[in-house]
C-alpha cells in the first residue's frame, strides 16, 4: 500500500509542475506591460517603472519564475495589489461561504439522487426510469448560475419563501445561516444530483442482474432488505467515486453559483480581482483552488485503493 | 492466393452501402439523436434568419421603452436599456453558437494532432501527456477566467481561453484510441512495407480514431456555449453591450425583480441549445460505440 501512495504521489510532481508553469504565466499572457493595465490609463512613466520593479517584472522570465516559485513554496502567494492583504489570507476569509454551499449542495444531492437512483434501476424501463432519466438529462444540461436565477425568480420573487441574495454566517443561527444558503444549494446540488442518480442506476443495474441477489431473493428476504443491504453496498463504490471526484468541481461551481447569489466567497473574491486586474490575487487562488482540487483527487483515488484492494493492484501491474 | 475479383469489389461496396444505410436509419430510430436533431436545427434557423425575424437591431437603445414586458411590439419585451430583448437573444445565440463552433473545430482540430502524434510517439507522449494532465487539473471555469483576464474579455480571446481549456480532453480520448489503433496488424504490415510515420498516422490511423472524436466534438460545443455563458454572466466573457446570452442575463440579475423576462428567454435559450447538444452527442455515441449504448433495453 505504502508503495501505491508513493507512486501516485509522485505522479502528482509533474501535474502541479505544469500547473505552476500556467498559473505563471496568466500575468504573462496580458497584451503590453502588466504593470501599465494594472495602473490603469492615467499612470505616468515613472509609477508604471515603479511598479514594473516592485513586481519584479523588469528581471528575466527564468529568474521571475524561481523567486515566485520559491515564495509560493515557502507558502507566499503575494499581497493583493489593492488592498494590501496577502493572497492566502484573503483566501481563507472568503473560503467558508463556498465551502458552507458546497458541503450543502452536495448532502442535497446525495439525498436526493441516491433513492430516486435506486428507484429507477428497480423500475427499469418503466415511466418512472424514464422520468428520472429525462430530468437527469436536464440536470446535465442546465447550468448552475442559471438554475440559481430560475430559483431566485420563484422562490424569492414570486413566491417570497427565501431571501433573494446574501450570507449569513453560521455565527447568526443554524437557521439564520441556512436560509441563505438553500437556493445556491439546491441550484449547484441539481446538476450533481443528475450525475449521482445516474450512476446509481447503472450500478445498481449491474448489481441487481447478479446471482448473489437472486440467492438473496430466493431465501425469502424482503425486497428492502435485498435492495439496501445487499444491493446498495456493493454498488457504492462507483458511486463514492462520483462523489469523491465532482466534489473538487462542486466548489468550483459555488465559486460560480455565489456571485448569482451575491456570497461574500472565492468566486466574489476571483471576480473582483479580475475587475481590478489583481494578477496575485487571480494567481493565488487559481492556483490554490487547483492545487486543492488535485489533492481532493488523490485522496479519493487513494481511499479508492483502500476500499477495493483490485485497483491498487491492476494499476500496480501496468 | 485468392484473386479479387471485381464482383468482389462491387459486393464490398454493396456491404458498404448497406452499412451505411443502417447507421443512417439506427439514427433516425434513436428518439435522442432525432430529438437533439431536431432542437439544433430549429435554433440555427431561427438564429440564421434573424435579420428577417426582427425589427429592431440588437443594440437599438430606447430609453423611453425600457423594461416592457413581453408584447406583440417586442416578444421577448425591452431590457434596462429599451433594447429589443427579442433581437439580443437571437444575436446573442449567434455569438453562442459561433463560440461553441469555433472551440469545438479549433480544439478537435488541435486535439486529434496531439492524440496521434502522442499515440505514435512515446518521447512526445511523456511529454505533451503531462502538459495535458496539469492543464486538465485546471477546473474549467477557473482557467477560462484567469486566461480571459489576462488577455481582456473579447470574443477571439473568450474563443482561445476555451480551446485552452478543452484542447487536453479531445487529445487524451484520441490518444487512448490511437493507441489501440497502432497496435492492429494492418498498421504493423504498413511498417514492415516501408510506409513512412507520416503517412502511417494521418492515412491510417487518422481516420480510424475519429469516431470517439466526433462525440467529444459535440459534448465540447456543449460545453463551450455553457462556459461562455458563465463567463460573460461572470463579466470574464463578452463585453458589453454586444449581446451574449450570458451577459443578458448578467443585466437581468440587477432587474429580476421587474424583468423575468430578461433572465427567462435567454436562459432557455441556453437550455435548449445544450439539451439540444447532449442528446444529438448521445444519439452519435450510441450509433458509433455501441459498447456505451444508454439506451440498451
Amino acid at each position: 500500500m505504502s508503495g501505491y501512495i508513493l507512486k501516485r504521489l509522485l505522479s502528482m510532481l509533474p501535474i502541479l509542475a505544469v500547473v505552476a508553469v500556467v498559473v505563471f504565466m496568466i500575468v504573462h499572457l496580458t497584451p503590453g506591460d502588466p504593470a501599465a493595465v494594472m495602473l490603469g490609463d492615467e499612470a505616468g512613466e515613472k509609477e508604471i517603472a515603479e511598479l514594473r520593479s516592485q513586481l519584479g517584472l523588469d528581471l528575466p522570465l527564468a529568474v521571475q519564475f524561481f523567486h515566485w516559485l520559491a515564495n509560493v513554496l515557502q507558502g507566499d502567494l503575494g499581497r493583493s495589489y489593492f488592498s494590501d492583504v496577502p493572497v492566502t489570507q484573503a483566501f481563507w476569509e472568503h473560503l467558508g461561504p463556498t465551502v458552507s454551499v458546497a458541503i450543502l449542495a452536495q448532502i442535497i444531492a446525495i439525498l436526493i439522487a441516491i433513492p430516486i437512483g435506486i428507484m429507477a434501476a428497480r423500475r427499469r424501463g418503466t415511466m418512472i426510469d424514464q422520468a428520472v432519466m429525462g430530468v437527469s438529462l436536464f440536470g446535465i444540461s442546465v447550468p448552475s448560475f442559471l438554475l440559481g436565477l430560475f430559483l431566485i425568480l420563484l422562490f424569492a420573487v414570486q413566491l417570497k419563501w427565501l431571501p433573494v441574495a446574501g450570507y449569513k454566517p453560521l455565527s447568526s443561527g443554524l437557521w439564520n445561516h441556512l436560509r441563505y444558503l438553500i437556493l445556491p444549494a439546491l441550484a449547484l446540488g441539481f446538476m450533481q444530483a443528475a450525475l449521482i442518480a445516474r450512476m446509481t442506476r447503472s450500478s445498481m443495474l449491474d448489481i441487481i442482474a447478479d446471482n448473489y441477489i437472486k440467492t438473496a431473493r430466493a431465501k425469502g428476504l424482503k425486497e428492502t432488505m435485498v435492495i439496501y443491504k445487499h444491493a446498495l453496498r456493493n454498488a457504492c463504490i462507483p458511486i463514492l467515486t462520483v462523489i469523491g471526484e465532482t466534489f473538487g468541481g462542486l466548489v468550483t461551481g459555488a465559486a460560480v453559483v455565489e456571485t448569482v447569489f451575491n456570497i461574500p466567497g472565492i468566486g466574489q473574491l476571483i471576480i473582483s480581482s479580475v475587475e481590478r486586474r489583481d494578477y496575485a490575487v487571480i494567481q493565488g487562488t487559481v492556483l490554490l483552488i487547483t492545487v486543492t482540487y488535485v489533492l481532493l483527487n488523490l485522496i479519493v483515488d487513494l481511499l479508492y485503493g483502500i476500499v477495493d484492494p483490485r485497483v491498487r493492484l491492476n494499476r500496480k501491474e501496468r | 492466393m485468392k484473386v479479387i475479383t471485381e464482383r468482389d469489389v462491387f459486393s464490398m461496396l454493396e456491404i458498404k452501402r448497406e452499412h451505411r444505410q443502417r447507421n443512417i436509419r439506427r439514427f433516425w430510430g434513436n428518439r435522442f439523436a432525432v430529438t437533439g436533431s431536431a432542437i439544433l436545427l430549429v435554433i440555427i434557423l431561427l438564429v440564421w434568419i434573424a435579420p428577417f425575424l426582427t425589427t429592431y437591431g440588437p443594440l437599438e437603445v430606447d430609453p423611453k421603452n425600457r423594461l416592457q414586458a413581453p408584447s406583440s411590439e417586442h416578444w421577448f419585451g425591452t431590457d434596462n436599456f429599451g433594447r429589443d430583448l427579442f433581437s439580443r437573444v437571437l444575436y446573442g445565440a449567434q455569438v453562442s453558437i459561433s463560440v461553441g463552433f469555433s472551440v469545438a473545430l479549433v480544439a478537435s482540430f488541435l486535439g486529434l494532432v496531439i492524440g496521434l502524434l502522442c499515440a505514435y510517439y512515446a518521447i512526445l507522449d511523456h511529454v505533451l501527456m503531462r502538459i495535458c494532465d496539469g492543464l486538465f487539473a485546471f477546473p474549467s471555469i477557473l482557467l477560462a477566467i484567469a486566461i480571459v483576464a489576462a488577455m481582456g474579455p473579447m470574443k477571439s480571446n473568450v474563443i482561445l481561453a476555451l480551446v485552452i481549456v478543452y484542447t487536453p480532453s479531445v487529445a487524451r480520448v484520441v490518444r487512448s484510441v490511437a493507441l489501440v489503433v497502432r497496435e492492429q496488424i494492418y498498421i504493423e504490415a504498413l511498417r514492415s512495407q516501408g510506409a513512412s510515420a507520416w503517412r502511417i498516422i494521418w492515412v491510417h490511423m487518422a481516420p480510424n480514431s475519429t469516431s470517439p472524436l466526433i462525440i467529444q466534438t459535440s459534448y465540447i460545443f456543449a460545453a463551450s456555449i455553457l462556459t461562455e455563458a458563465a463567463l460573460s454572466f461572470l463579466g470574464a466573457g463578452i463585453p458589453a453591450p454586444d449581446p451574449s446570452l450570458g451577459n443578458i442575463l448578467l443585466d437581468g440579475k440587477s432587474v429580476i425583480f421587474n424583468a423575468w423576462w430578461m433572465t427567462v428567454f435567454p436562459g432557455v435559450f441556453i437550455m435548449a441549445m445544450v439539451l439540444g447538444l447532449n442528446l444529438f452527442g448521445d444519439g452519435l455515441r450510441d450509433l458509433l460505440d455501441p459498447r456505451n449504448s444508454q439506451t440498451k433495453k
